[in-house]
Formats: C-alpha cells, structure tokens, sequence
C-alpha cells in the first residue's frame, strides 16, 4: 500500500472516509494512530504544513507521572495510563526519553508546607515513589542549585521526552497503515447530513462518517460548527528559552516549582537533546497564534532562573520560542462524545498532554464505539524505529556500523547538533517527510544548535531545496 | 564499536587561517607529521564567504577572503602539512594516554577514528551571536541571518536573500553585510547601532548609501512567518518600526569554544576564550589555542599570525620544552574594558605577539590612559594616542610583564 500523504489539490473523492480526525498535534495523530488498528478509512485532516505544528512543537517536553493531577479527574487517568503506555512506546520505537527525575523544590516557608500534601496527593494520584528531602539531599543532588532552597518533593519517574518524534512517530505508523494524512487543509465548515458529516476545507470538500475533533487551540470553533457552545479555548502563552549544550551539566533532574496559589511558575529541565529549557511564562492571550516571545517575558524568565540555576545565565542561549496551551477555564480535559452526531470532542488537553495521547487516542476511540462506530478486528500495526534526536543512546554520527554501510552518516552538516547528510536526507523522504526548514529541523535538529545557522544554515537550505519535489 | 586509531605529533583543529598558520609553520619546521582536521568540505575558514579585499598584507593587501584563504590553504599543503577535510573532532577521548598526550575522537565519511597527538593546537575560530543569543524578542520569522550565514547563502550557493534589509550593527562586518546584500539585489533600508555616532563619521565620506541610525536598540521581529518589520527604541524613548524582510545580526562574535570546554581548559571570562599566555599555552599542558577562539573576531592575518607564532611554543613542547613555568597568574581588564588577550603570564620572557596585548571596550574612550595595576601596586600606566572605540582592537604594550608577581594575584587593567 502506498502511503497517502497530500499537501495539496482536490482531497481524494469516493466513499466517504469512515473517521475523520482534524488536527494533527500529538493527539490527533495518537487518535488516529489508534484507529488505524482498525480496518477503516481514516482521514487526519491539519491546517498547517506539518504535524505537531502547534501546541505539539512547543511544551515543556515532559513525560509526566501525573502525581500532582486532580484526583479521580479524566486528566489523572489519561495522564498515569498514558504515561505507561507512552514509555513503553518509546521504548519500542527509539522515541528519546530520559528517566531525570524531578524536585518540586520549596523556596520559602509556605511551599515548603506545600510539599506534604503534595506528597499525599501522589499517593491518591497511584504514585507511591515520590518523597521528601531536606535541604542537605537536595543540594546533594543538585549541587549547582541557587541558595536559598529549604527542601523538596523527589519524583524519581518524572521523565523527559522527544516531543517532536512523538507525534511523528505515531503520524507515521498511522499513515504507513493506511490512513490518509492531509495538510495545508484547514476546515472551515461542517455540514453534519443523517449519515455523513460534509467537511468544506482549504482543498475543497470532504465526506466523513464519524468526526474526531482534535484541533487544540480551535476545538472550541470546530464545537461550534456542529452546534456545540460550551467552552470557549482561551490560549495561554508560554514563552521559554533554551539553553546551550554546554549548559547541560548544571542540572540532573528537572527542577519543578511548587503551585502555590500564585500558579503554577516556571521549571528548568533537562532535554533529551542534552539542553537546558527554562520557562515556561504564563499569559492568557486573545490570538491564537501569538506565538511571540517578548521583553518582558524575556526577563522574567531570566530573573527566575536566576534564583533556581544562578550559573544558568551565564551560558549562551540557543533558542526562544512560545507555545500556545490551549486553557478552557476548566482544571480537566473537555473530551465530550456526541452520538447522535457521530463525533467526538478532544478539547481542553493542557500541557500533560504529550503524556497522555496514548491513554486518549484509545478512549477516544472506545467513546466512538459508543457513538456507533463499529471498528472491526484490531490488527497490528506495522514496526518503526524512529530517527534518534536524543542524546542518551549514539546518534549516527557515533555509529561505526552506520557509517560503514554508508558514509552520509558520517558527513556532519550542521556541526552544532551533528546533524549528518543521512539523517536530512531520511527526513526528506521519510513517509511524513519534512516539507519546512522547521520541519527538518524538527526531525533532525539540523539548524536547531547554538549558532542557528550561522555554520550550516545555506548548507542545510540547499539540501532541502534541492529534494523539494 | 571500531575506530581507526592513529598518532600523529601535532593536531590541528580547524583550518582557518590561524590553524593553517600554525600547520604552515610547524610542518615547515620539522614537527614530524602534523594534521589540520577541518569540520567543512572546504579548508579556509570564514575568509572563504568573504568577498570583500582587505585580506592579507600589502603588497597584496588587495586580496578578497576567498583567494587569501585558498592562499593560507596553498601554503600549509606545500609547508607539507596532512590538511583533511570533512572531518569533525567530536570530542575528546576518555582515557587519556599517560605519556601527556591528548587523544581527540573524529568522525568523516570513512568511519570513526581516533587521534592521539603530543600536541594539539585548537583554531576552532569564532561564531556570530545570532538572534536567539541576544535575546531579541518577537516572532520567529524567516529572513533572519548573520553576517556568516548572509555571506554564505549569497557567495557560496547563491541562494536568494529578501529584497528590504537592515543591518544591525555598524562595525566593519556590518558594512561587509551590507556589501552582500547589495551584491545579492537587496536595498539596504538602515543599518542599526546601539553606539553613539562616531566624532569623525561626520567628516568622513558616508560609507554606504543608506542611514546609519545610532544609538538605538534592536526591541523585536514582527512577523510570524516571513518578516515584516524591526522594532527599534531610540534613547530618547522614541520607538519605529522600520519595515523589512531581512535582517542581518552583525558582530557580536563568541568563541566557538565547544572543544576547549570539553577539555575542562581554563576559561577567560572576559574573552569567552581559553585563558592563554604569550606562547598560546592553555590551561592543558600539551593542549595551545590559537585564532579567534581565543578573543573572538581579529583581522584574518591577526589570527594567521598567532597561528604561525605558536609554532616555535608547540616545537618547544615537543621537545620536552623548558622546565614548567611558574603558577601563571590571571590579567583582567575592569568595566568598561571587555577583556585583554593573552590574559595570562607565561615562562619569563614571553612576550605577546608584537610585544603587546590586544583589548577591547565597551563604550568609546577618548585617549584613555590604561593602568596597569597588581595587589594595589602600579605596574604600567600607558596613554593611548587614539580613541578607543567598541569593536575595534587596540593595545597595550606588553613592557610591564617582567614586573608582575609570580605569587601575586590577578593583574588589573583599568581605563581612567
């Protein structure tokens, strides 16, 4: 079967496809990466250029436990579910983890009274690891932490993730199973008929028979073009920098605020590409799509790094950027089935999404049986061994093996992440290839280093250009 | 996991021009085998994508950068020199040799390998801050560059730039920025700095034909996906958007000091360097620097120069070199001077090249007098006959150092 993916022209016309899912983020592409279990004809249906493009691309990369979830909320079950089968994913496919830790640490006296009931909290939330530190554990084991701190909660399976590879991971285990990934197709109407839904996109018509409605930020508008006013998504921005590699050896775990009643603050975390990530800042916004970083939020971030890592500051930054959390106004997702149309909500999924799109992309899918969808005899899906980004196990341009078989994995291109001329050839003829100098860089890490092109940016730009169909 | 492992007396890390200087020289000199890894397909360093003359030294002072690299490649080659290409030093191997040698870890084409070398001189050279380090906020729209990648996109592979661009920053890169993206077909909107404008600038030929707009600060990128503007605040408070599709973030040069950190040198803070003394030594017995990681961004011949003169420190090392000098003691420069290079003493007797030290400053000084101080007692005091001006070197002569302490503490260098 050849994989469909499609960036433009008329949508393929025929039969209606029995799901369609629109948005491809890591829980649109988790759904649909579910239902291609199933023998159905499944469309995943994005706006943009590229999946994980919107919130998916820009988190805190956290592979979460969920210990600090609402007890008995949607979000705690999805989140420790999600998190099981999300690591043992990983596991099975190269996704990037490393299992850091985190320390929720106390800097004053009303967190530190915090921390307990916390600790109680993981304990409903299924959690029995986590535990407290004074001051002397916690500055053993974090010995570059500002001073100041008074102790801290140690969740020792707090983990950090490749939020790139996952989404595209489960977009390319979706499409190579048959499902139908179109993008640059925004959806801009919705006739719901007695048995198809009728969606008009930016490339015309597309017939449905179930809808998923995964669209992050614009959740609550595809609601309303099925007639559904009952939340209103309200992007919260979060602006965070990257720190370089250099960097890394300041911090061993991910260093977590404690919520207090002014919120829930900012964390400095480890990345699985051997970075440091300070943010992320919180404001509501009125634009969806300001993803802008900004002066001020520029120097809060740094006035609070300052106090958790002082030696942080001193290092070069590698990259700003801003994600867009999709807040609804309610503590717990909005998954929402809707039988008499066929459809199915995914709206309101925060920043523990990432965590649990495993656990979501099967209850979505059991809440679409409900609606009457009748899925048939699961099969397996077919194997992949995603493309490591991550810095824990040997990238290719480590790899002798690779290199003898072919010498483009030891011809680095972009020298500050060793991005090699392999690895951007794979990304642009992979089954989702890049189709952006963001995309690839997504994939790869190719322009993504310290000296953002200053070395291999032309380089990397001519290759792309050149496998440009 | 198979790796090639080899020894050879000197490795050279980077073929710009000091690493090809100091490849030049040593193979010229008897060193045995010395190799030059260079990381790109092509030897040459940044002179490559600089089309601009001003290389090299008269009478052949109307060299562009590409013909003086390929001139500094042509002469390590012929001085007998390994130079191979496409390689990159990946990092240094963990069980070091006992003998003092280093072992560097490599990855090319033909596989892994791994270099054991008695010396190895890092000319790992300099980089452009670009957007992100310098914590510009806004969108993260395309059309941003630095000078490097500007000069390389145009000269190298031709690729097209926008057609409206402003330049930030003023100094000689700057101007060199705004030659490529005319010679590319854009118009220079402004170029953009953040320094008061010069005294002589008013009496001067303007240099380009654009508006040099000084003392204003860079604030934001508009624009989500392709640019279409750069917010500025002028010191008055004032703020304008100047509308355009390509900005160039020129100067602001940091050591590409990757290597050296991975090897636990000594860093100077002012230079973001490895700290070194006169004879290129750092703070790794076996290990000297040379080039613009050690002070970022000098003239390409600066750099050739200080590649060349750490040979006969490199030949004395492998000679078994003369008894360990004395504890070096650290040179630092007070506010607003931004570091001195070398930045520490050597063996007696060592002097920098040309007998001084280069500086640099923040904020324009006219005709400072530079004190050179130890545990409160005055070393030097030196006036300088022009202003000194960010940006750009200046000196001071190195005649003090036989006075310095060797159990002292930190020599300072104030302007007053």
């Amino acid at each position: 079967m050849t994989p469909t993916v499609t960036r433009a022209g008329e949508l393929p016309d025929g039969d209606p496809y029995d799901v369609t899912v629109i948005g491809g983020g890591v829980v649109g592409t988790a759904i649909a990466r579910e239902l291609a279990k199933y023998p159905l004809r499944t469309a995943l249906v994005e706006a943009s250029d590229d999946i994980g493009n919107g919130t998916s691309k820009a988190n805190t990369a956290i592979l979460h436990t969920g210990f600090d979830a609402v007890p008995g909320s949607l979000e705690a079950g999805l989140v420790r579910e999600g998190q099981r089968l999300l690591a043992e994913y990983a596991a099975g496919t190269g996704i990037p983890v490393e299992r850091v830790g985190a320390l929720l640490v106390a800097w004053d006296d009303e967190q530190r009274a915090v921390l307990p009931a916390l600790l109680a909290k993981a304990e409903r939330n299924g959690y029995h690891a986590a535990r407290l530190l004074d001051a002397d554990e916690l500055y053993d084991r974090e010995p570059r932490l500002g001073p100041g701190a008074l102790g801290a909660l140690e969740v020792p399976d707090e983990s950090v993730i490749c939020p790139w590879t996952t989404p595209l991971a489960y977009a390319t285990q979706a499409v190579l199973a048959g499902v139908h990934l179109h993008l640059d197709c925004r959806v801009l109407h919705i006739d719901t008929g007695p048995d198809t839904h009728t969606l008009t996109t930016s490339r015309g018509p597309l017939r449905t028979r179930y809808l998923v409605n995964a669209a992050g930020l614009y959740a609550d508008e595809i609601d309303r073009h099925l007639g559904h006013d009952t939340f209103t998504v309200t992007p919260r921005r979060g602006q965070l920098m990257v720190f370089d590699k250099l960097a890394r050896d300041l911090v061993r775990h991910i260093l977590l605020p404690v919520p207090t009643s002014a919120g829930k603050g900012v964390l400095v975390a480890p990345t699985v590409f051997g970075n440091v990530l300070l943010g992320p800042t919180s404001e509501d916004l009125g634009d969806k799509s300001d993803t802008a970083s900004t002066a001020d939020g520029l120097h809060f971030l740094r006035e609070k790094g300052r106090r958790i890592l002082p030696e942080l500051l001193d290092e070069e930054v590698t990259a700003v950027y801003a994600g867009l959390r999709a807040a609804t106004g309610q503590e717990d997702y909005r998954i929402q089935d809707h039988p008499d149309q066929r459809y199915v909500t995914v709206g309101g999924i925060r920043s523990t999404g990432l965590t649990a799109s495993l656990a979501i992309g099967a209850h979505v899918t059991g809440l679409l049986t409900r609606t009457g969808l009748e899925l048939g005899t699961a099969r397996e899906l077919p194997g992949i061994t995603m493309p490591n980004l991550g810095e824990a196990s040997p990238r290719p341009y480590l790899r002798a093996d690779l290199i003898d078989r072919d010498p483009a994995y030891g011809t680095i291109v972009c020298h500050c992440e060793r991005v090699t001329l392999g690895e951007i050839r794979d990304a642009l003829n992979a089954t989702v290839p890049a189709r952006s100098l963001d995309g690839l860089r997504r994939r790869t890490r190719a322009r993504g280093g310290r000296c953002q092109g200053f070395s291999c940016g032309p380089a990397v730009r001519a290759l792309f250009e050149e496998a440009r169909p | 996991m198979t790796r090639d492992e080899r020894t050879v007396d000197v490795l050279i890390v980077g073929a710009g021009p000091a690493g090809l200087g100091a490849g030049a020289e040593l193979a010229a000199s008897g060193a045995g085998r010395v190799e030059i890894l260079e990381r790109e397909l092509d030897a040459g360093g940044v002179p490559r994508h600089c089309r601009h003359g001003g290389f090299g030294r008269r009478p052949r002072g109307g060299e562009t950068g590409d013909e003086y690299a390929r001139r500094c490649v042509a002469a390590a080659v012929r001085a007998g020199a390994t130079l191979r290409t496409g390689v990159t030093v990946t990092g240094w191997a963990e069980n070091a040799p006992a003998d003092g040698a280093h072992t560097l870890e490599i990855t090319g084409p033909a596989g892994l390998e791994r270099i054991t070398a008695r010396a190895v001189v890092l000319a790992t050279g300099a980089r452009e801050r670009p957007r992100s380090a310098r914590l510009v906020p806004g969108g993260r729209p395309s059309g941003v560059y630095t000078t490097g990648e500007l000069q390389q996109a145009v000269h190298l592979y031709r690729q097209p730039v926008g057609t409206r661009a402003v330049v930030i920053g003023n100094e000689a890169v700057g101007h060199a920025a705004a030659d490529t993206l005319r010679t590319a077909g854009a118009e220079v909107v402004a170029m953009v700095t953040d320094q008061p404008p010069s005294p002589a600038a008013a009496l001067l030929r303007p240099r380009g034909r654009f508006p040099l707009l000084t003392r204003a600060t860079v604030t934001g990128l508009t624009g989500r996906t392709a640019l279409t503007g750069v917010t500025l605040r002028h010191e008055d408070g004032r703020t304008t958007t100047l509308r355009c599709d390509t900005v160039v973030f020129t100067g602001d040069f940091v050591p590409d000091h990757e290597l050296a950190r991975r090897a636990g040198l000594t860093l100077d803070r002012g230079t973001r360097g490895p700290a070194y003394d006169a004879e290129y030594r750092t703070s790794l017995p076996g290990v000297f620097a040379v080039g613009n990681l050690l002070h970022a961004v000098e003239k390409a011949r600066v750099a050739s120069a200080e590649g060349r003169a750490a040979a006969a420190p490199v030949l004395r090392h492998l000679a078994g070199g003369p008894p360990p000098a004395p504890r070096p003691v650290a040179l630092a420069v007070d506010a607003p001077l931004l570091w001195i290079a070398p930045n520490r003493t050597g063996p007696a007797g060592a002097r920098p090249l040309r007998g001084r030290f280069v500086l640099r400053t923040a904020r324009r000084l006219e005709r400072p007098v530079l004190v050179v101080s130890q545990d409160g007692r005055e070393l030097d005091r030196q006036r300088l006959l022009l202003p000194a001006v960010p940006g750009r070197a200046f000196h001071l002569g190195a005649g003090w150092l036989g006075r310095v302490d060797p159990r002292g503490s930190t020599v300072r260098i104030t302007a007053v």
